[in-house]
């Protein structure tokens, strides 16, 4: 590794364009520039000091900016391609065949397409998330790499400066002192007056402020890494849970995810603006639309097993606490929320049928079968009885004349009976199903006839756990902070050289908004009596209009 | 100056494996979310209480030195109806070698439930896991699954479908304790 050794005696790493202490350049290429690249100071980026081992390939890879800014526009491009079609998450279908089908059949060869090339899952599969992690690793490294030989420089530069680095300074005047020594004591004043910190030796003063604008850009990074830790995080067992969960009335359901908690639903309940009592506010609406819901709760009891109790155990279930949960309202318990997202009303509960003769209509009596917990038989009292010898609670069809079930849901209960009467003491089998009614073994003499239905309402809920959620918070926090510190606060330079010919030198930098810049140094001038500076990038650009002009 | 250089190499070395095993670790774990598989195979099987048809409460830890074959299953999953009476069979011949076998219904009610042991003359023990809570332990999705427990309640293997007679006996015997 060569360093470079600055006339001034100062020892610069490779890559080095500006002397660290004294400023002079030391490049043949900044040498012949006009004005200096004041770029990270003309510091070698760490990248740039050497390039030999295969980890400092890597590294220096990642550190690059071009490597970077196409990470993000690749990202974004692949981001976009992820929203053309639904993403597989809001896709009405489970199962890995019913998806693609889906897919093909809603949007035709191009949704096979997209389904088969994994587009369907993009920001879940492996190289989006490779891409992000990548653009991780780059914030990281090319940060690294910038903000530690810029802090290095900002903080050991000296007050006086080599002239050629004044010279290449954008703003830069050189003029005959009119006021002698009294020209420090007014230009260090003016300076603090104008919030400058100031450091003066013999001859020269350097009036500093806003440093720490320049580490926005870092502060910036640093939240978008926090930021990405958060998302990372939740891919780790108990630090993010999203589930769904069907429970129906009266029901007790284990909570997915949950160390040992159950839910019981003791009622859903919808309520619909009522049309005098919601007043005019509603009225027009309440007119228009039919009805509106004001209200969708599920009223629950959380239930926690004991410590030593078992799964499956569930009769020594302690409660936990009664909640009604409501749109906006969870139920809340050890870091999880329950939130009401969804319903289905009216599914069936139970079914009374009457048991009467076919011929005279004269009824026998009720049954009330109770489809989640059917009973064996059911006596009517009067020597009729009505044995259950199946259930199918979702009638599908019959396969090889045995009655078929597709689910374990009633959606279409159907049952085979056989009732026994005082008059058909042998009994009589009968298939009955919702408006159906087959009678395999001939022609009965009573059939069970429908008479109504109790339903009961299922309620949709969601399980949630985020414990990244502050994490993502503090890491947009500091990103904005970084944003602030980067674009309201500017950081400002001036220097005030005696020159060897005992004339002054006046340069001036600041990283941006360099009107302002130039307002504090006509102040200082002003008091100070400075020589007259000019804007070295304003003459080159009329320069080059002038070029322009011509060659055109 | 070659001091430096190696403190160099050994602190980019470090960041960049460090930032690379966070990186991979996630994407495996949430490539790998979809088909959660809390429980793998080594994992302890975890252990469970449920009543039987009969009322007889079966703890899967009293099974202790014996193999369990355990099947969740439900009426009306066509294919855990073709599998049962092999199981009944294979279940026959395995009892007295120490392979205990057990079958979990879903939420099920008691009348679905007996009926379809009737029907197929199953002797081995069903149980019904009425708040879903065993299922939601071993995380199981279709159905039918079968979880081979061996003798030390480790979980030997886990099958998701449908198994012919041969598989059920090759797969008692390789729970089969010593």
């Amino acid at each position: 590794m060569n360093n470079i050794i600055c006339v001034c005696g100062h020892e610069n790493p490779e890559g080095t364009v500006l002397c660290g202490s004294c400023g002079r350049p030391l490049t043949e290429e900044a040498e012949n520039q006009k004005l200096v690249d004041m770029r990270y100071e003309g510091t070698a980026r760490r990248s740039q000091t050497f390039n030999k081992s295969i980890v400092d390939k890597i590294w220096n890879f990642f550190s690059s900016v071009k490597i970077g800014v196409s990470l993000i526009i690749i990202i974004l491009v692949a981001a976009a391609i992820g929203t053309i079609l639904p993403q597989v998450l809001y896709v009405p279908a489970t199962g890995a065949e019913d998806i693609a089908a889906y897919y093909e059949r809603v949007y035709g060869t191009f949704g096979k397409l997209y389904y088969e090339l994994g587009l369907s899952d993009l920001y879940g599969s492996w190289w989006f998330q490779t891409l992000i992690g990548m653009l991780g690793i780059s914030l990281i490294v090319a940060s690294l790499d910038r903000v530690i030989p810029l802090y290095k420089s900002l903080k050991k530069q000296r007050t006086r400066r080599h002239e050629s680095f004044m010279k290449r300074q954008r703003i830069f005047g050189l003029g005959e002192n009119q006021l002698g020594e009294d020209t420090w004591t007014k230009s260090e004043e003016k300076l603090k007056e104008l919030h400058y910190h100031v450091k003066r030796e013999d001859g020269a003063i350097l009036g500093e402020k806003g440093r720490f604008s320049r580490w926005g850009p870092y502060i910036n990074h640093l939240g978008l890494i926090i930021f990405l830790f958060g998302v990372m995080l939740r891919a780790l067992p108990g630090f993010y849970v999203d589930e769904t969960m069907w429970i129906r009335e009266g029901e007790t359901r284990a909570i997915p995810e949950t160390p040992g908690y159950y839910l019981k639903s003791e009622e859903f309940i919808l309520e619909t603006y009522d049309k005098e009592q919601a007043g005019e506010v509603f009225e027009e609406a309440i007119d228009r639309v039919g009805t509106i819901a004001s209200n969708y709760q599920t009223d629950v009891v959380l239930y926690k097993k004991p410590e030593d109790a078992l799964p499956g155990q569930t009769d020594k279930l302690e409660e936990v606490k009664k909640d009604s949960i409501q749109v906006n309202h969870p139920l809340k318990f050890e870091g999880f929320s329950v939130f009401q997202m969804d319903f289905r009303l009216d599914e069936l509960r139970a079914m009374h049928f009457n048991l009467s003769n076919k011929a005279s209509g004269e009824s026998l009596g009720e049954i009330s079968i109770d489809l989640v917990d059917p009973e064996k038989s059911y006596d009517l009292g009067n020597g009729s009885k009505v044995e259950l010898l199946g259930y199918y609670p979702d009638f599908s069809g019959f396969e090889n004349g045995e009655p078929q079930t597709k689910s374990p849901v009633p959606n279409n209960p159907a049952f085979l009976v056989k009732m026994t009467t005082p008059e058909t003491p042998d009994g009589e089998t009968s298939f009955v199903a919702i408006k159906q009614t087959v009678e395999p073994l001939g022609d009965n003499a009573y059939k069970l006839e429908f008479q109504n239905v109790e339903t009961r309402d299922i309620s949709g809920l969601t399980v949630r756990k985020d414990k990244t959620l502050w994490i993502l918070a503090l890491g947009g926090l500091i990103f904005m902070i970084g944003v602030a510190q980067g674009s309201y606060w500017n950081h400002r330079r001036i220097w005030i050289h005696e020159t060897k010919e005992g004339r002054l030198a006046v340069a001036a930098h600041t990283n941006k908004n360099w009107l302002s810049v130039k307002k504090d140094l006509d102040a200082v001038t002003e008091v100070a009596g400075l020589p007259p500076y000019t804007d070295q990038h304003d003459l080159e650009a009329s320069e080059e209009k002038k070029d322009g002009e011509k060659s055109s | 100056m070659a001091q430096t250089k190696q403190k160099r190499l050994i602190v980019r070395t470090s960041i960049l494996v460090i930032l690379v095993v966070a990186i991979v670790y996630t994407i495996y774990t949430s490539a790998t979310k979809e088909k959660v598989e809390v429980l793998a195979v080594g994992d302890e099987a975890p252990n469970f209480t449920l009543v039987d048809l009969n009322g007889e409460e079966h703890r899967l830890s009293d099974y202790k030195g014996q193999g369990v074959f355990l099947n969740f299953w439900g009426t009306w999953c066509k294919p855990c109806a073709k599998e049962m009476p092999a199981m009944d069979r294979q279940y026959e011949v395995f009892r007295s070698q120490g392979v205990q076998t057990l079958a979990v219904n879903i939420a099920q009610s008691d009348f679905e439930v007996q009926r379809f042991t009737d029907q197929y003359g199953l002797d081995f023990p069903v149980v019904i896991d009425r708040t879903k809570s065993v299922m939601e332990a071993y995380n199981i999705n279709p159905l039918p699954t079968t979880m081979l427990i061996n003798q030390d309640g480790k979980i030997e293997r886990i099958i998701t479908g449908e198994m012919t007679e041969q598989d059920i006996a090759s797969f008692m015997e390789q729970i089969k304790p010593d």
